[in-house]
C-alpha cells in the first residue's frame, strides 16, 4: 500500500505540474485570440494604419504564447495512459469521445486559421484575414470546451451506464455530457476567466512600455481594449463562477463544505470572507476549527441555494447523508458509512461477474449485472475504509478558494480604475506607481486563474471520477521510481521552456517600434 | 474559365503559401526551433521512453484488456 500510495501521491503531483503549466498558456490564447480580433476588427472597419500596428503587436505574443503553450497539453494524455491507465479504460468513450473532437476539429480549425493569421497578411483579403482571426479565437474556445466537458464529466458523471464485461463506463447521451450543467457553467467560467486574463496581461504590458516611454499611442489604445475585454469578462466569471458554486452545492457538497472550512453547517450559513485554519483540526471536535476568521453573514447560504435562509451542510452532516436537493430542500441521502457498504457491496458482485465471466455462467452474470447496476452510483466508495478518507484536504481547498476570490476582487478593482483613468484621468497612466501596479496585476491574474483551478481538482479528492473511483483504484501498476524520475524530468523541461517563452516575449514586447 | 484546373492548383498554392510565409518570418523562426524542439522532447523522448500506454503494451486484446482492469480494481478493493 506505502509503494501504491508513492505512486498515487507522484502521479497527482506530475499531473498537477503539467496541468498547472499547460493552464499558464491556454488562458492567454483564449483572451488574447479575442483581444486581437477586436483590434483587427477596428483596424478594418476604419483601414487606419496605427490600429493594424497594433493588431501586429498583439499577434505576435499571441503567437509566442501560442508555440510554446502548443502540445503541451499531449503530455496529460500521456500521463492517463501510463500512470492512470485504470481510470483511461474506465472512462471509456466518454473520455475518448470529447477528445477526440478536440483533436480532430477544434485543434486542426484553430491550427489552419492561425497559419492565415500570421502568413495571409497581404495574400489574403481583409475580411478573410478578419474571418481568420475570428476563427482562430473560436477555435480555441471549441478545443476548450470538449476538454472542460471531459473534465466536468469526472465531477459530475452522467449520460452512461457501466458495463461490467468491457470494465467501461459506455456512452448512453451523448447530450447529457456535453450539456450537463457543470460542464456548461464551467466552460464559460474557464473562458471569461482568459478574456481576464488577457486584458490583464494587456494592460500590464502597455503599461510596460509606458515605464519604458515606447509606444505610448498604442500602449494608451491598447488598454482601453484590453481594460474592457477584463471588465466583461470578470464581471461574466463572477457570474459563471456564481452558477458553478450552485452546482458544486449540489452534486459535490463535500467541495464546498471544504472550501469554507465548514465542519458543522447551519441554516442562514455565513461565508468565510478571511481566516486562518487551526492545522490537526478533528471533524468530530467541538472546539472551533478556525484561529480566527471574518464572516460575511448569510453569505454562503447565498452563495449555494440563492436563499439567505437556507442550510447549508458542513463535513459531518454529509457524513450523516444530510444533504440539500437540486430545490435547494434539505434532504436526507445515504450516510458514508452506508456508501462504503454499498460500494463493497458493488464490488462483491463484480468478483461474482467475474467468476461467472470466468465459467461462462450467463444466469449468474445477469445476476451480477443487476447487483452492480444497483449499488454502482457508490461503486468507489468501496475503496474508502472510513469516511474520513472521503474528506478533501481542507486548508489547501479553504486558501486556493481564498486566493482566488481575493486576487480576483483586487483585479475587478484594478481594471475599473484602469477603465475610468484611461477615459477620465489619462495622468495616472503616467504614475510611475500605477504603472508598476499594472505591471504587477499580470502574476496576480495567472495566481488567481491557477487557484481556481486548485480548488475545483483538489476540492474532488480523492476522487479523480465523483463517487466512482477514487485515485488509488486509478492508477496503474508502474514503479514510483519512473514517475518521480519523470516528474523531474517535466520539471526541467517545463522551467526551460518558460525561460524561453518569456525571454522571447520580452525581447519581442522591448523592440523599438520601426523594427 | 477553367474551374477543375484551379482546384488541381490548389495544393500547390497553399503550398507556397506555407512556404513564403515560413521564409518571411523573424521571430517564428525562433518559435519553430522551440516547437520542434519541444515535439522531439516529447513524442521521441518522453512518449518513446517513459510514457507507454500501459494496456496497449501489456495486453493484445481489449478483452484482456478488461480482464486485467477488472482484476486490478477487484483486487484494489480488499
Amino acid at each position: 500500500m506505502n509503494d501504491l500510495m508513492t505512486v498515487v501521491d507522484w502521479s497527482r503531483w506530475q499531473f498537477a505540474l503539467t496541468a498547472m503549466y499547460h493552464w499558464l498558456f491556454v488562458p492567454l490564447t483564449l483572451g488574447l485570440s479575442v483581444i486581437v480580433g477586436i483590434m483587427e476588427t477596428a483596424y478594418y472597419r476604419t483601414r487606419d494604419p496605427r490600429r493594424l500596428a497594433m493588431t501586429k503587436f498583439w499577434m505576435t505574443l499571441f503567437g509566442i504564447n501560442f508555440a510554446v503553450g502548443v502540445a503541451t497539453g499531449i503530455i496529460l494524455e500521456f500521463e492517463f495512459g501510463t500512470n492512470w491507465s485504470n481510470y483511461s479504460w474506465f472512462v471509456g468513450d466518454i473520455f475518448g469521445a470529447p477528445l477526440a473532437i478536440e483533436g480532430l476539429f477544434a485543434f486542426f480549425m484553430e491550427s489552419t486559421f492561425i497559419a492565415i493569421m500570421f502568413f495571409g497578411w497581404n495574400k489574403v483579403s481583409a475580411r478573410f484575414h478578419l474571418a481568420a482571426t475570428w476563427l482562430t479565437a473560436l477555435g480555441a474556445s471549441i478545443s476548450a470546451l470538449w476538454i472542460l466537458v471531459a473534465n466536468a464529466w469526472m465531477q459530475y458523471p452522467v449520460g452512461m451506464e457501466f458495463d461490467p464485461a468491457q470494465m467501461r463506463n459506455v456512452m448512453d447521451d451523448f447530450w447529457a455530457v456535453a450539456l450537463s450543467p457543470v460542464a456548461i457553467h464551467k466552460f464559460f467560467h474557464a473562458v471569461f476567466d482568459g478574456w481576464v486574463l488577457a486584458g490583464v496581461f494587456v494592460c500590464g504590458v502597455s503599461a510596460w512600455l509606458l515605464l519604458k516611454g515606447r509606444r505610448r499611442e498604442m500602449a494608451i489604445s491598447s488598454i482601453k481594449i484590453g481594460a474592457w475585454t477584463g471588465f466583461i469578462g470578470l464581471v461574466l466569471t463572477i457570474w459563471t463562477g456564481d452558477q458553478s458554486a450552485v452546482d458544486v452545492a449540489r452534486v459535490q457538497p463535500m467541495k464546498l463544505a471544504a472550501m469554507e472550512g465548514l465542519y458543522n453547517g447551519s441554516t442562514s450559513q455565513e461565508l468565510v470572507a478571511f481566516g486562518i485554519l487551526k492545522g490537526g483540526h478533528e471533524r468530530l471536535s467541538d472546539a472551533d476549527p478556525f484561529h480566527f476568521k471574518i464572516g460575511i453573514p448569510y453569505g454562503l447560504s447565498i452563495l449555494a441555494n440563492h436563499d439567505p435562509g437556507s442550510f447549508v451542510p458542513g463535513i459531518n452532516d454529509i457524513i450523516a447523508g444530510i444533504s440539500v436537493n437540486a430545490d435547494g430542500d434539505t434532504v436526507s441521502t445515504v450516510s458514508y458509512a452506508d456508501r462504503i457498504m454499498l460500494g463493497k457491496k458493488a464490488h462483491e458482485a463484480l468478483r461474482a461477474f467475474d467468476s461467472a465471466l470466468a465459467a461462462g455462467d450467463s444466469t449468474a452474470m445477469a445476476e451480477a449485472r443487476a447487483d452492480i447496476k444497483e449499488c454502482y452510483p457508490y461503486f468507489g466508495y468501496g475503496y474508502l475504509d472510513s469516511p474520513e478518507e472521503a474528506v478533501p484536504p481542507v486548508g489547501v481547498t479553504f486558501y486556493s478558494f481564498r486566493v482566488m476570490v481575493i486576487a480576483g476582487g483586487y483585479l475587478l478593482l484594478f481594471l475599473l480604475v484602469a477603465l475610468w483613468s484611461v477615459y477620465r484621468r489619462p495622468s495616472l497612466w503616467k504614475s510611475r506607481l500605477w504603472l508598476w501596479i499594472a505591471v504587477i496585476s499580470v502574476p496576480v491574474v495567472w495566481i488567481c486563474s491557477q487557484a481556481g483551478w486548485v480548488t475545483a481538482e483538489v476540492g474532488r479528492q480523492p476522487w479523480i471520477i465523483q463517487d466512482l473511483m477514487p485515485t488509488r483504484a486509478a492508477i496503474s501498476a508502474i514503479p514510483a521510481g519512473s514517475v518521480i524520475l519523470t516528474f523531474w524530468i517535466f520539471a526541467a523541461v517545463f522551467t526551460a521552456l518558460l525561460a524561453a517563452e518569456v525571454t522571447i516575449m520580452i525581447r519581442q514586447i522591448n523592440k523599438k517600434e520601426e523594427e | 474559365m477553367y474551374p477543375k484546373y484551379d482546384i488541381l492548383r490548389w495544393p500547390a498554392k497553399i503550398g507556397r503559401f506555407y512556404i513564403d510565409g515560413f521564409r518571411s518570418m523573424t521571430v517564428g523562426r525562433k518559435l519553430w526551433m522551440l516547437i520542434i524542439i519541444k515535439l522531439i522532447i516529447i513524442f521521441g523522448i518522453l512518449k518513446l521512453f517513459f510514457f507507454p500506454d500501459i494496456l496497449e503494451r501489456d495486453y493484445a486484446t481489449d478483452k484482456q484488456r478488461a480482464d486485467a482492469v477488472r482484476a486490478m480494481l477487484i483486487d484494489r478493493s480488499r
